[in-house]
């Protein structure tokens, strides 16, 4: 069973949050969904579980009995503790006393929350926090899990321990959706889906996205047309099209996930430009 | 070029700490940290949360004070004087989200006592909008601007990128250089370790300290990582997971961090499992994740 949100528009009074957009999961793996505030990542999300009208496309998704699913906002309730949210989160789903109380217990020991599971949500620190929302998430076992950046703003270390929640989901085979601005983040997904302003740049798996990319990427510490060069440490990188000839001065590189990411946003707002 | 007040006798550190120290109570925020910023350089603290990377940038920029060693701004200490020749973005973006673009922009360039700039073109369209009503890209654009207005000769930025795109990063990051290019110097934070490369130089802390500093290569030191290639990831992940092996998802590879190459052949040998596993360079998460499950140093 593949879960999807086919060809999708969403459009929220004048705005058009979403153009025409596909986003595709499968059990067992995790698919990343890339962009910045505005791309239209949470409105997409939105719709595949059901919280957001399309107003064309088709959702392909599970009951909402078997769809966890962490927003972007907290996702737990400050005022009560982990234990008291993870329970309160688990009556909803139908369950109770030891199958509650064991998968509570397997689920925060392995966010490493165990400790802090008599504390108020309030006094978590951010990723304590994202890590208590992805536990609430997962509570029932879901077969589609939907996470809304569970990872922006919280440091390296709690990203990695939620990275490997979301992996052991996955070898669980669940199929899980999440959003991040983070590309390395998108790099280690088995799929990734890139959207900038509410439509899609570039998606299938890291190999498809890079491969599809048509045109050259260039090293140079003096680009020749600096709009269309962006900086890798005090040197440039700079896009030139398929048909151009790149500059004697400057070398070819294989591009990888950012080069192509900006590459694509400058060609679209170049676009954009010309047809205003 | 922006031009300094100082720029003919300009100092050759402009920030630096000198085996500072701060408790909280009985609490150890940093301990015992020396570092340096010159001009024209882009430096990297990076750090997990609670490392002390944010205590002890409130101390070189003189907001608390030490409890044991020196900070110095631009050869002295940080006082109010030194701090007009600062510029500093918090993480929070330190802007009054109920004032518009331009409010926000006068307030704060009268408060320097510097010259108003223009409005970039991106900011122009929304120049009188509220501040709470721009995209996140845009607000971080405008507290830069609101930071550089003055012409400082440190920058210090608190995850200036968080949130925002790849192409509105590549833009704040055009803008760092830009600076560092004229004499700036600048210590900048992220969380972000694909940033790592924007940088001169990294330091980075864990448990209050400064762990390690120089390049990236230097950061990860000896730390390694094993990868495993196999045609059934989703068990060779919950084996090595129930072995209590630090194991990451790569893709469709698995990879461990600090482990050893044949004690992971043989967990996976035992499930009866065949692997590809190989060593490959660590990330400097990676390195991260070792120091912060390492045992506190004495």
């Amino acid at each position: 069973m593949t879960y999807a949100v086919r060809s999708a528009v969403v459009r929220f009074g004048d705005t058009l949050a979403l153009e025409d957009v596909t986003l595709l999961v499968e059990p067992g793996s995790v698919v990343a969904v890339v962009g910045g505030d505005g791309a239209g990542k949470t409105t997409l999300l939105r719709s595949l579980v059901g919280e957001v009208p399309l107003e064309r496309g088709q959702v392909d998704a599970p009951s909402p009995m078997a769809i966890g699913y962490l927003p972007a906002t907290s996702g737990s309730w400050p005022a009560l503790t982990v234990a008291q949210n993870m329970d309160f989160v688990g009556g909803i789903y139908g369950l109770s006393g030891d199958a509650l109380a064991s998968r509570r217990e397997e689920l925060l020991d392995r966010a490493a929350l165990q400790q802090s599971a008599g504390q108020l949500a309030a006094q978590l620190s951010g990723g304590m926090r994202r890590k208590l929302g992805f536990c609430m998430a997962m509570l029932h076992n879901p077969a589609l899990l939907v996470l809304d950046e569970p990872s922006t703003g919280i440091d390296p270390v709690s990203r990695v321990d939620l990275w490997r929640l979301v992996s052991e989901a996955a070898a669980a085979r669940a199929a899980v959706v999440m959003s991040t601005t983070y590309l390395d983040e998108a790099e280690r997904a088995a799929g990734l889906l890139v959207l900038d302003g509410g439509r899609t740049l570039a998606g299938g798996t890291l190999q498809d996205v890079l491969d599809s990319f048509d045109g050259a990427i260039a090293h140079t510490a003096t680009p020749d047309r600096r709009a269309w060069a962006w900086r890798r440490g005090r040197d440039y990188h700079e896009y030139w099209p398929a048909t151009a000839k790149v500059p004697l001065d400057a070398v070819a590189v294989i591009p990888d996930l950012e080069d192509v990411v900006i590459a694509l946003s400058l060609l679209r707002s170049h676009h954009s430009e010309l047809a205003s | 070029m922006s031009s300094h007040s100082s720029a003919a006798a300009q100092p050759t550190v402009l920030l630096r700490s000198d085996r500072v120290g701060r408790t909280f109570g009985g609490f150890l925020a940093v301990d015992d940290v020396t570092m340096s910023v010159g001009p024209g350089e882009v430096v990297g603290l990076l750090g997990a949360n609670g490392a002390g990377k944010t205590t002890l940038i409130r101390m070189l920029l003189g907001l608390i004070a030490t409890t044991t060693g020196d900070v110095e701004l631009l050869g002295g200490p940080p006082d109010r004087e030194r701090r007009t020749h600062l510029g500093y973005v918090p993480q929070g973006l330190g802007l009054y989200r109920d004032l518009t673009v331009r409010e926000n922009l006068a307030f704060s360039t009268q408060a320097y006592g510097a010259v108003q700039p223009d409005l970039p073109e991106a900011l122009r369209a929304g120049a009188d909008r509220l501040v709470a009503d721009l995209p996140l890209g845009l607000q971080r654009q405008l507290a830069f601007l609101c930071a550089l207005a003055h012409d400082p000769e440190v920058l210090v930025l608190d995850e200036p990128t968080s949130g925002v795109d790849a192409l509105a990063r590549a833009a704040l990051w055009d803008t760092i250089h830009e600076q560092a290019e004229t004499g700036v110097g600048v210590l900048v934070t992220t969380h972000n370790m694909a940033e790592a490369e924007q940088c001169d130089r990294l330091l980075l802390m864990s448990q209050a300290r400064l762990v390690a500093q120089g390049s990236e290569a230097d950061i990860i030191g000896s730390t390694t990582a094993i990868a495993i290639r196999t045609n059934d990831w989703a068990r060779a992940f919950a084996v090595l997971n129930q072995a209590g092996q630090p194991v990451m998802l790569a893709g469709r590879d698995v990879r461990v961090a600090d482990a050893d190459a044949d004690q992971v052949r043989a967990v996976l040998a035992d499930a009866g499992m065949t692997a590809e596993v190989f060593g490959v360079p660590a990330t400097i998460e990676e390195r991260m994740m070792v120091l912060a499950r390492a045992p506190e140093a004495p």
